[in-house]
């Protein structure tokens, strides 16, 4: 167990201890709620399915900021991209006629080249104008959010719900038959598959390509990437444009797969949870799956909770925002961890010898700039390996 | 054409006034030097504080209007005591201030609407009686600008306006908005003036709290009605109108109102014959817009206080 992921799991007790004091606090038996959420997740064939399912785009989301944080980027505008690669794939699904193997190639094609869009406008900005891209990606937020809103309105409206787009058939979407029955009728779809496949090749292109090296060069430090001859404007935007695609796959799976329509004037959640999957998965594509997976759990046992107890669904986001809160205070629990580990070897010192001392102060000064840049390279990264 | 201004105009100050309070808010953290996305979530928390007291206020008082301010006073509490935890991470354990603000909006929605169904059952907290719109009388006969700013306006309007003067006045003309300036800008020149930096920006990123709680209770009372886990975007949009205004008290007031107008324009356009012709989708997505292009133009020659996002390390050179 790496260090990084010490803390991640540290962060997590915490955010679920808090949980438990606030379901206490207002009365509850968090025990008993507890008990609920993880079986609501977990009982049968098909709330596993369930749970994969809620994962899917949480999965893809999570990739999606875990490959930004990589190459030095903080990619937020995850719900603007989700909704746009959504609305992208939601068109050519309701527009074009295709046999389904081509079809679902190209709602994949087309999804993933929406978000990149998307996200291309914060990489440009910042590789030309040098503009933040936490900013720029949450303006694109608010015009994905509006742009989703009135196409919808105006052109896929659902009768006369005005808040959401017309369903689309099982067909058109990445729902399958096969998959749905053998997880008992849940509805997983064809997007685990996706994901799945996502979580290797961005674990690939990271880890094994010169591409892959140069992106995070250049996240670690910009003038010596340039010096090394790395074309860093371009890198910045295909950084941008990867991590928009692959949240833009998150809004197909979830558009159409989870569900079967957009929902509109609503900001997708798990575009912002896919923060706290990125951070607590220790920025690795298989901390994420594993991460998102948690998060699902959540997500998809917390009416089942609800309705054996009466703890309102909404401590489910709690629990996830506060994991996300401590995940961004992680400095105090490596101060303790530090104090932990600084003890052990001043009983080592006093038994054996009294020099590594020095020792002992790099090390802390080390773990400590660690934790100060925008975004910390991993312990993984310093190794140069997976 | 005069006729649709005078209905829209107070539509549009209504809309203005919560935008300003919180972008007033984010000025001064962001002077400090502490970057504040999580404003959305706090006004979520001042429009939930509010809500919870009016309506338990009124229930047991009747709906006089002085449980209103109350519900404000304690919104404005409620919000600086909730941005402690941004300021806590942000100045004492130096933690990533995007992920922090984050949290802060996400832990926000999740805890109020969790909070509102144990109180009342459902997510919601409905108010039996908002603010009312009052002409001020004398005032609201001069011509022209008497029946554009002075009828069917709210109070709080007038306050906010109030402390946009004495927060203008703190930040540029008194010692404490100098050095509130300064930690921004050179946090170590300042600290080496003898500047206690993280109280300084400690007070920054309270006042934020407070305004943008306070913020959201004003879109309760006047626009709103009701509380259900949500500010409608104000939050960011606070943000947008920050940055557009160039992180100056004035420039602030001009975006606010701009983007207040161009909002309010997109809601009754399908009301109004006269604006229909406009696409509210182009209304909507305005101010955003034109931040991106204020951030394009200006990238030169910003504004932006040059240590925002910076955590404050002394030992660091």
């Amino acid at each position: 167990m790496n260090r990084k992921g010490l803390v991640s799991i540290i962060a997590t007790i915490l955010g679920l201890l808090a949980g438990a004091i606030l379901m206490f606090a207002t009365g509850h038996n968090a025990f008993e709620g507890f008990m609920y959420l993880i079986q609501g997740g977990t009982k049968s064939i098909e709330r596993i399915g369930n749970t994969i399912a809620t994962a899917t785009p949480l999965i893809l989301t999570g990739l999606s900021l875990t490959f930004a944080f990589r190459t030095g980027l903080f990619n937020i505008g995850t719900p603007g991209q989700m909704l746009f690669g959504g609305l992208c794939a939601t068109i050519v699904s309701q527009t074009v006629s295709l046999p389904r193997p081509i079809l679902l190639i190209v709602l994949i094609l087309v999804a993933f080249l929406g978000g990149a869009i998307w996200a291309a406008v914060p990489g440009i900005l910042k590789s030309l104008f040098n503009v933040h891209e936490v900013v720029s990606c949450i303006m694109m937020n608010w015009i994905g959010y509006w742009v989703i809103y009135y196409v919808v309105q105006d052109y896929f409206p659902n009768g006369n719900k005005a808040t959401e787009s017309l369903p689309l058939a099982d067909e058109l979407t990445l729902r399958s038959g096969w998959l749905s029955d053998l997880f008992g009728g849940s509805y997983i779809n064809l997007g685990i598959i996706i994901a799945i496949i996502s979580v290797f090749l961005i674990a690939f292109i990271l880890n094994k390509t010169t591409f892959g090296y140069e992106l995070k060069a250049v996240g670690f430090n910009k003038d010596a990437a340039a010096y090394a001859g790395i074309s860093v404007n371009r890198s910045v935007v295909f950084s941008m444009m990867i991590a928009g695609g692959l949240a833009g796959l998150a809004g197909l799976s979830q558009y159409l797969g989870v569900a079967t329509n957009i929902q509109i004037g609503v900001m997708p959640s798990q575009g912002f949870d896919g923060i706290a999957v990125a951070l607590l998965g220790a920025t690795t594509p298989i901390g994420s799956l594993l991460a998102a997976l948690f998060f699902g759990l959540l997500y998809a046992g917390r009416g089942f909770m609800s309705v054996m107890t009466d703890i309102p669904p909404e401590i489910a986001d709690t629990i996830i925002a506060t994991i996300i809160y401590f995940a961004a205070t992680s400095i105090l629990v490596e101060r303790v961890l530090d104090k932990m580990a600084s003890k052990k070897a001043n009983k080592k010192v006093t038994t054996f010898t009294e020099t590594p001392l020095m020792d002992k102060d790099i090390q802390n000064t080390d773990n400590k700039n660690e934790s100060l840049g925008f975004m910390p390279p991993t312990d993984n990264e310093k190794k140069g390996e997976e | 054409m005069w006729e649709t201004i005078l209905q829209i105009f107070p539509y549009a100050i209504a809309y203005t006034v919560p935008l300003l309070i919180v972008a007033l808010g984010a000025l001064y953290c962001e002077r400090s030097g502490v970057v504040n996305i999580g404003l959305e979530g706090l006004m979520i928390i001042g429009a939930f504080a509010g809500a919870l007291t009016i309506y338990s206020l009124q229930n047991q008082y009747g709906t006089s209007v002085w449980t209103i301010y109350v519900g404000l006073v304690v919104a404005a509490i409620a919000g600086a005591l909730f941005s402690l935890l941004h300021a806590f991470a942000s100045i004492n354990l130096q933690a990533n201030q995007t992920i922090s603000g984050t949290a802060i909006n996400l832990m926000a929605t999740a805890i109020t609407v969790f909070l509102a169904r144990n109180i009342t059952g459902s997510g919601n907290i409905v108010l039996t009686v908002g603010l009312a719109k009052k002409n001020l009388s004398g005032l609201s006969n001069i011509p022209v600008i008497g029946s554009l700013f002075f009828t069917n306006s709210y109070a709080t309007t007038w306050i906010v306006l109030l402390i946009l003067i004495v927060l203008t006045y703190i930040l540029y003309k008194t010692a404490f908005g100098l050095r509130l300036r300064a930690c921004g800008e050179h946090p170590h020149a300042a600290s080496a003036a003898g500047i206690n930096v993280s109280k300084m920006r400690y007070v920054g990123v309270l006042t934020s709290g407070a305004l943008a709680g306070l913020g959201g209770a004003i879109y309760l009372v006047t626009i709103a009605g009701e509380f259900n886990g949500s500010v409608a975007g104000i939050g960011f949009l606070a943000l947008a109108a920050l940055i557009f205004g160039q992180w100056k008290p004035l420039g602030i007031l001009a975006s606010t109102f701009f983007f207040g107008f161009a909002t309010t324009i997109a809601n009754v356009s399908q009301v109004i014959p006269s604006l229909a012709t406009i696409p509210p989708l182009i209304l909507k997505v305005f101010p955003y817009i034109v931040t991106l292009l204020a951030l394009i133009i200006f990238s030169k020659s910003t504004q932006a206080p040059k240590a925002a996002g910076e955590p404050f390390d002394q030992g660091k050179r």
